[in-house]
């Protein structure tokens, strides 16, 4: 029993003092409310407990269960039960309670036969609820136990013996222990409370993120500015806060904290990198040209490039406009254009 | 620490561009993103040219007879993960705790999670039956429900599984994500215990089974003790019936439980001496260990905190003066106090709770004066309870529980401030 229990056990035996027994004679507000028939609480009370009270009069065998099975549930549950997209497994997963990946089935976690019982005749099949018979229902019970290996292929499952079937792993259940985890002597530490700080995880690395799509996490997608970006030189007199606003410009198009491509190329590492020389990006021919003349990607170069695009690439490759594929006219303020490449040297660092 | 800088700076640094960024919004030049209001840090001079709705006439009064957030607030919305669960029924979405502030949740945005779809059901043809070992087993009509003498109280109400898919790592980049299976609401019900002794329970009586109308037909045990205590059979939230999503026309209220237990759409009550070890007490919402062995009747959600801003939603958008706010809550009663971190959990400074602060409720919490100097930090929140529980580090869940246990992960939160101002979900050692 957990201290909490325990302690509302006390509370309650002092309710039961002050407040005299809940199976009072009397009503307070006599009229609210019926008594229901017999029959509407026979028709409701389709729930069964792991002793098999409430279990309702019937049998099935796997052999019955199995034709069942087939038609009604093999369809997102799998021929074998195996589940399959992210579909519950049945079957299976026997020992694995302390693996890496457990795999928790009826026959390798569930400590109660009735819950299968219970539960398929409530919520299955999904989407057509309390459709099965009684009969259909114990022999899905029996099927599914018996291929986690917990009862034998002949057995039939009958409101008798629901409540009998011993389940293996009913015994490695127990009481919420909780609370737990405290820190020793029971009080937060204030002051150096730790040496030093370590990182071990990034959201942004595993990218499973939704896209949440619009403007509403505006700035929510952007750069895993690594601890390097402390060492970056004070020189880049830009903001590279400011910059990051700038950066909303670009963004439609642009990815520039991972290698993905988009209407442009990543400007993941671009700092360094040959103009055009994303491999796998489709760049137009003017762009490869300007990559030919040796074109790389410096705070320099790219101020040159953003402020101007077509004229500064029309300018390395002896044109007056060059024939570039990105739909960007150019920014105008140099202060944007600075603060922006603060913010890409942060961004863009691999 | 905070750092407290002068403002005084004389190079018209933060607190101008603070101006003029304030200008910026009431200029309307702003546009809405994530919690906040952001513009560009150079906006143009403020009322100079006259806009529209300064000018012309609004909406009607007959226009939005139910009203609906301003237009510029479309993107405050539930958001879901697709790939966490085989069907859309069965899922679960996400409450925005980036974009809210106060401690109570709009009704349109409060999480959603469903075994089998919203069910939409008819008030009228509703009934909840209370029955088993009871001395009159009694049958009411939402209408009859209405007679009865009824309370409004504020309640968390956080599902098991938030933060879930946090357990081995960093995984989720966002508020909403790995803390938004969370809402708090006022429901205005019938206290439970009244409808008991309606019923008449008897002296042997251990447990109920709580039944939803749903095609999940969702069923769990519920402790007689919490039954009396402080449960409620609610139809209404912030003032208004119940949302289709959150259970109309009736749902159990179970404060400072996981809130699988609430069960929505609540038709039937069954009295008896035993639990049910129902598919939703054994399969699911237990707690497996490291060594095999599972917790079963994990109820109660341990106390717990998160900084919704700035998070990965919320950047910061310039140097100076910020706001870190966030929440706090714990089933096991009352929050105490809030600390929050600005160096990983080196060093903690307590945090201002802000408005009523109530049990088993959620808790706004603000770190006052706080002025970013522009450099990164790993930001962490810690909250404690009356009952002098102390929101652990990660490391310390699973030294104790592993990364098999899916439910309860209340592990403190660290955001980290990159150096533009971006705010990352990691994990520290
Ligand atoms: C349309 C798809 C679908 C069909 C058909 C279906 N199920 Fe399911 N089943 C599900 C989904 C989805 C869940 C998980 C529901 C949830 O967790 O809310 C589930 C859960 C279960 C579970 C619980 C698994 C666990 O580990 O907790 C059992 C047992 C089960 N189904 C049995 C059946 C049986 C027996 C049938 C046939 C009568 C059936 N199902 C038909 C989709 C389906
Ligand atoms: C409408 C889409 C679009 C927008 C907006 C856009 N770009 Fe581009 N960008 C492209 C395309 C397409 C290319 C490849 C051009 C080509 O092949 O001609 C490109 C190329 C580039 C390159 C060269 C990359 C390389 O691999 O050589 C850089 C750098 C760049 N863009 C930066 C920016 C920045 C910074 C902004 C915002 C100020 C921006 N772009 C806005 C589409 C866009």
């Amino acid at each position: 029993m957990s201290v909490w229990l325990k302690g509302i056990a006390a509370a309650l035996a002092l309710t039961f003092v002050a407040s005299g027994p809940l199976d009072a004679a009397e009503r307070k507000y006599e009229g609210v409310g019926r008594t229901p028939t017999a029959e509407e609480i026979k028709s409701w009370d389709i729930d069964v407990r792991p002793d098999g009270q409430g279990a309702p009069v019937g049998h099935g065998t796997a052999g019955e269960g199995e034709r069942v099975y087939l038609v009604k549930c093999a369809s997102c549950h799998g021929e074998f039960g195996e589940g399959g997209g992210r579909y519950p497994v049945l079957i299976g997963g026997h020992g694995t309670l302390k693996d890496m990946r457990p795999e928790k089935t009826i026959g390798s976690y569930w400590p109660y036969a009735s819950t299968v019982f219970d539960y398929i005749k409530r919520a299955m099949p999904f989407g057509d609820a309390q459709s099965l018979t009684d009969d259909e229902t114990y022999a899905l019970t029996a099927y599914l136990l018996f291929m986690n290996d917990v009862i034998e292929e002949d057995f039939a499952v009958t409101q008798d013996n629901i409540g009998t079937i011993e389940m293996p792993n009913q015994a490695n259940f127990f009481m919420d222990p909780r609370p737990d985890a405290q820190p020793e002597g029971g009080t937060a530490c204030m002051k150096d409370c730790k040496d030093k700080i370590e990182v071990i995880g990034r959201a942004r690395v595993l990218d499973v993120t939704p896209e949440t799509g619009g403007d509403t996490t505006e700035g929510a997608e952007a750069a895993p500015a690594e601890e390097k970006t402390e060492q970056v030189a004070a020189a880049e007199t830009g903001d590279p806060v400011a910059g990051r606003s700038v950066f909303n410009k670009c963004k439609g198009c642009h990815v520039i904290d991972s290698p993905k491509n988009r209407v442009g190329p990543s400007l993941h590492g671009v700092f360094g990198r040959a103009a055009g020389g994303v491999d796998g990006f489709r760049y137009s021919k003017d762009f490869q040209k300007v990559g030919d003349a040796g074109l790389v990607w410096d705070a320099a170069t790219l101020a040159g490039f953003l402020t101007d695009p077509k004229g500064y690439l029309g300018g390395v490759i002896g044109k007056e406009k060059a024939n570039t594929r990105m739909a960007f006219g150019g920014l105008r303020k140099e202060e944007d254009v600075r603060d922006l490449i603060a913010y890409m040297k942060e961004a863009s660092a691999e | 620490m905070a750092k407290k800088k002068s403002n005084t700076t004389g190079d018209g640094g933060p607190g101008l561009q603070r101006r003029q960024f304030l200008q910026a919004g009431l200029a309307g030049s702003a546009l809405a993103a994530a919690g906040t209001f952001s513009a560009p840090k150079t906006a143009g001079a403020a009322g100079l040219e006259i806009p529209d709705w300064s000018r012309q006439l609004g909406a009607s009064v007959d226009d939005a007879p139910y009203g609906k957030p301003s237009r510029h607030e479309s993107g405050v919305v539930r958001r879901s993960v697709e790939w966490l669960t085989a069907t859309r029924e069965s899922s679960i979405n996400f409450t925005p705790l980036y974009a809210l502030d106060g401690f109570v949740t709009p009704n349109g945005i409060c999480f959603e999670r469903h075994h089998g779809g919203a069910a939409d059901v008819d008030p009228v043809e509703h009934r909840l039956m209370i029955h088993g070992m009871v001395d009159r087993p009694l049958l009411f009509t939402m209408e009859d429900l209405l007679r009865l003498p009824r309370v409004s109280k504020f309640f968390f109400l956080e599902c098991a599984a938030n933060g879930g898919m946090e357990w081995r790592n960093a995984q989720l980049n966002g508020v909403q994500f790995t803390h938004g299976m969370i809402h708090c609401v006022q429901y205005t019900g019938v206290p439970l215990k009244l409808l008991l002794e309606e019923a008449g329970v008897s002296t042997k009586a251990k447990w109920l089974m709580v039944e939803g109308g749903d095609s999940a037909g969702m069923n769990r045990s519920v402790p007689i003790e919490k039954a009396l205590d402080d449960c409620m059979v609610a139809f209404a939230m912030n003032g208004e019936k119940l949302r289709a999503e959150q259970g109309y026309p009736l749902r159990l209220v179970v404060p400072g439980f996981e809130g699988n237990m609430w069960v929505k759409w609540l038709r039937r009550i069954e009295v008896g001496d035993e639990s049910w070890q129902a598919r939703e007490e054994t399969s699911k919402y237990t707690d497996l260990m490291p060594d095999g062995r599972a917790r079963r009747f994990t109820w109660e959600m341990d106390c717990k905190s998160v900084i919704t801003s700035p998070c990965p939603e919320n950047p910061l958008t310039q140097k100076g003066p910020n706001v870190i706010t966030g929440l706090a809550w714990s089933g096991r009663g009352t929050v105490k106090r809030v600390d929050v971190s600005l160096d990983g959990g080196k060093n903690w400074t307590e945090a201002r709770l802000d408005g009523p602060v109530m049990p088993k409720c959620l808790t706004r919490f603000y770190l006052d004066g706080w002025e970013w100097d522009g450099n990164p930090l790993y930001m962490q929140s810690r909250a404690i309870d009356d009952t002098g529980y102390v929101q652990p580090q990660m490391t310390a869940l699973q030294k104790v529980r592993g990364v098999n246990s899916i439910y309860h992960n209340n592990a403190i939160q660290t955001w980290h401030i990159t150096k533009t101002g971006e705010v990352e979900n990691v994990r520290l050692a």
